[in-house]
């Protein structure tokens, strides 16, 4: 298993446009991927339970993949976090 | 004379709309059967219905990509992803196995499940997706129904004012803006996907408005107001014009405000005057800033501590104020040290009962009595500002030798971090509010001691004239261009000047339109208001400087 903790540095948190980032990325490996925000924790395929993570600006989100393509899942999604999104 | 009626909801979105009604489908009940007892046909139509459901969310969410804002457009492009969501169609496919339920069955009790988990999130944009959610559901149930029928909104009248249950996020990508003029919804609260879409167009928005789909009808004359909540049917000719008046009024009053906001003002001499805004949370930040805020004269931090059972951390502070002053830039946020005691009490600090909380043991003095609740804001606050341009202002001061002991603690502070190699901004400017006779009176001997000032009015004025602001029987005495208050002021600002330090003032009198002349007279530098009257009182003051 691969883990890395990324803070959220984007202004909104994960609201929509973020989430739907991150699922459409989640979905492209084949690792079973989680978020953890505190004592939440989404499974990184499903757009709902990313949403119910409520994460804020700020936020620390530990990012957990287990498979084969493990490594690359984690460097693709840290590299979203870090991009924030695009946004600001 | 036909009797007006005038029905009455919450007032989302300000503005005025007069026009025509046109009422929305209401929710449908879908008729199905729960069982089934071929569980592998029904996977089969279900998989059908979603691959219908997306190809239509993807034209809906492209046209929103044309006509809407940016917000919307990503709401609706995430429910493409909604439609492959483990948790929601997977869910739904698990059930129609285990259970042998029918597809319909299985979405409307996965949509019911989500839509009540969402709906108690604490998060309040998070407990909007539950209106989400029950869009996508209703759309799958459609296809698989065949029931689907899109609304047509291409043939609305001009001046259209949309009456619904509760606005659709699919149904808003198709609105067409140029002839809505105004939503007025049965359901919903401020975060509803009605009030953002009504803000993002810049039109009049009431929600909550409950029973009205069963008395407005199509093609009805109405009139909204979306500042009051209020809205009319079939209105009389003397509402008519008198809406019509305040619509005009309404819209050039925009247009001068949004004007006034980006403007910088200057005295007639040429000195900058700054109009700061008073927050008390970050929502209120984001609002003075929409209006032109150039900084925050008063940070109110004490939302932080309030409604809690323990002490906010010193991290959990941080993060606030560290926020805060990233949102500001350049601009100073003038954080003030905890205001609490009096009639604001903190269910884990002990504080005494008082005869006279007002005179008694509060703000700056408590946190003298409490070095640690002290010390972790102060911590809080300096760490913060190695992110921005951030004052510190302890409140209630009475006399120096509490300023001296307060400048100890934050020397304390500083040290304490310098020692664990944690930076801050090391030139922080450090200042007082004058809110108490004593130091408008000694203000010479302040002002050699601080940065800046920062005159509170309020307590300023029932200091110094004896009068509880909050006793009715007496309000009328209550009056903070008393010469006596005026003249506190005058000696504040005057030895701030000859001190070479800036006077802020943070209380009601800064956006008095009659006191503004003069303070300007007086030389105030900083006026800092309520959030979002930043455009007026810079009108007031250009108003003034040019007379």
């Amino acid at each position: 298993m691969t883990s890395q903790t990324v803070t959220v540095s984007n202004k909104i948190g994960i609201h929509a446009r973020p989430a739907s980032l991150l699922v459409n990325a989640a979905s492209k490996f084949k690792s079973d991927i989680t978020f953890k925000n505190g004592n939440r924790t989404a499974v990184a395929k499903s757009i709902i339970s990313l949403l119910a993570l409520q994460a804020k600006m700020n936020d620390k989100i530990t990012i957990e993949a287990n498979g084969s393509d493990e490594k690359d899942a984690i460097n693709v999604l840290v590299g979203l976090f870090n991009s924030k999104f695009d946004e600001e | 004379m036909e009797v007006k009626k005038m029905e009455q909801g919450i007032g989302v979105s300000k503005g005025y709309a007069i026009g025509t009604a046109y009422c929305m489908k209401q929710e449908k009940n879908f008729n199905f059967q729960s069982v089934s007892d071929n569980p592998e046909g029904e996977i089969e139509r279900l998989t059908k219905a979603i691959e219908a459901s997306k190809k239509q969310m993807q034209q809906i969410s492209a046209e929103a990509q044309k006509n809407l804002d940016k917000k919307t457009a990503e709401i609706l492009e995430s429910h493409i992803n909604f439609l492959d969501d483990p948790a929601f169609t997977g869910e739904a496919a698990k059930t129609i196995r285990e259970k042998s339920l029918t597809a319909e069955k299985a979405i409307s009790c996965v949509t019911k499940d989500l839509y009540n988990t969402f709906s108690q999130f604490e998060d309040a944009y998070t407990r909007e997706r539950a209106a989400d959610i029950k869009d996508v559901g209703s759309r799958i149930l459609d296809n698989l129904q065949g029931t689907l029928e899109t609304t047509d909104f291409s043939n609305l009248p001009e001046n259209t004012v949309l009456f619904t249950q509760e606005l659709k996020p699919s149904d808003t990508a198709r609105i067409d803006k140029n002839k809505v003029k105004a939503f007025v919804t049965e359901k919903g609260g401020k975060t509803s996907h009605t009030a953002i879409l009504a803000n993002a167009l810049g039109i009049a928005a009431v929600v909550g408005c409950n029973g009205i789909l069963g008395k407005v009808k199509n093609g009805m004359a109405v009139i909204v107001d979306g500042t009051t909540g209020n809205v009319i049917l079939s209105p009389d000719e003397v509402t008519l014009n008198k809406y019509k008046d305040l619509q005009k009024e309404y819209e050039n009053r925009k247009q001068h405000l949004a004007l006034l906001a980006n403007q910088k003002i200057h005295t007639s001499s040429g000195k900058r005057i700054l109009v700061e805004a008073n927050i008390g949370n970050l929502n209120d930040l984001e609002r003075a800033l929409k209006s032109g805020a150039e900084g925050v004269g008063l940070f109110r931090t004490e939302f932080l501590f309030m409604g809690k059972d323990k002490m906010p951390t010193e991290d959990e502070q941080y993060a606030v104020y560290r926020k805060a002053a990233e949102m500001l830039g350049k601009k100073p946020l003038t954080i003030r040290t905890l205001d609490i005691g009096g009639d604001k009490k903190l269910p884990y600090l002990k504080q005494p009962n008082e005869a006279n909380p007002f005179l008694g043991l509060r703000a700056i003095r408590l946190c003298l009595r409490n070095p640690e609740v002290f010390k972790t804001q102060l911590r809080a606050i300096l760490r913060a500002s190695s992110f921005g341009n951030i004052r510190i202002m302890f409140p209630m001061i009475s006399n120096t030798n509490e300023l001296d002991k307060a400048m100890e603690v934050l020397c304390e502070c500083k040290q304490e971090l310098k020692q664990n190699g944690i930076s801050y901004d090391e030139s922080i400017n450090v200042g007082i509010m004058v809110e108490i006779p004593s130091a408008a009176i000694l203000a010479d001997k302040f002002a050699e001691k601080v940065d800046f000032f920062s005159i509170g009015t309020n307590d300023l004025t029932q200091y110094t004239l004896a009068v509880d602001r909050m006793n009715e029987t007496i309000s009328s005495l209550y009056d903070s261009m008393n010469p006596a208050v005026l003249r506190l002021i005058k000696i504040t600002i005057d030895a701030a000047h000859r001190a070479s330090i800036p006077c802020c003032m943070c209380g009601e009198l800064a956006s008095d339109e009659k006191a503004i002349p003069t303070l300007l007279k007086y030389g105030l530098d900083e006026f800092s208001v309520s959030p979002g009257m930043q455009a007026e009182v810079k009108g007031s003051l250009l108003k003034s400087i040019k007379a």
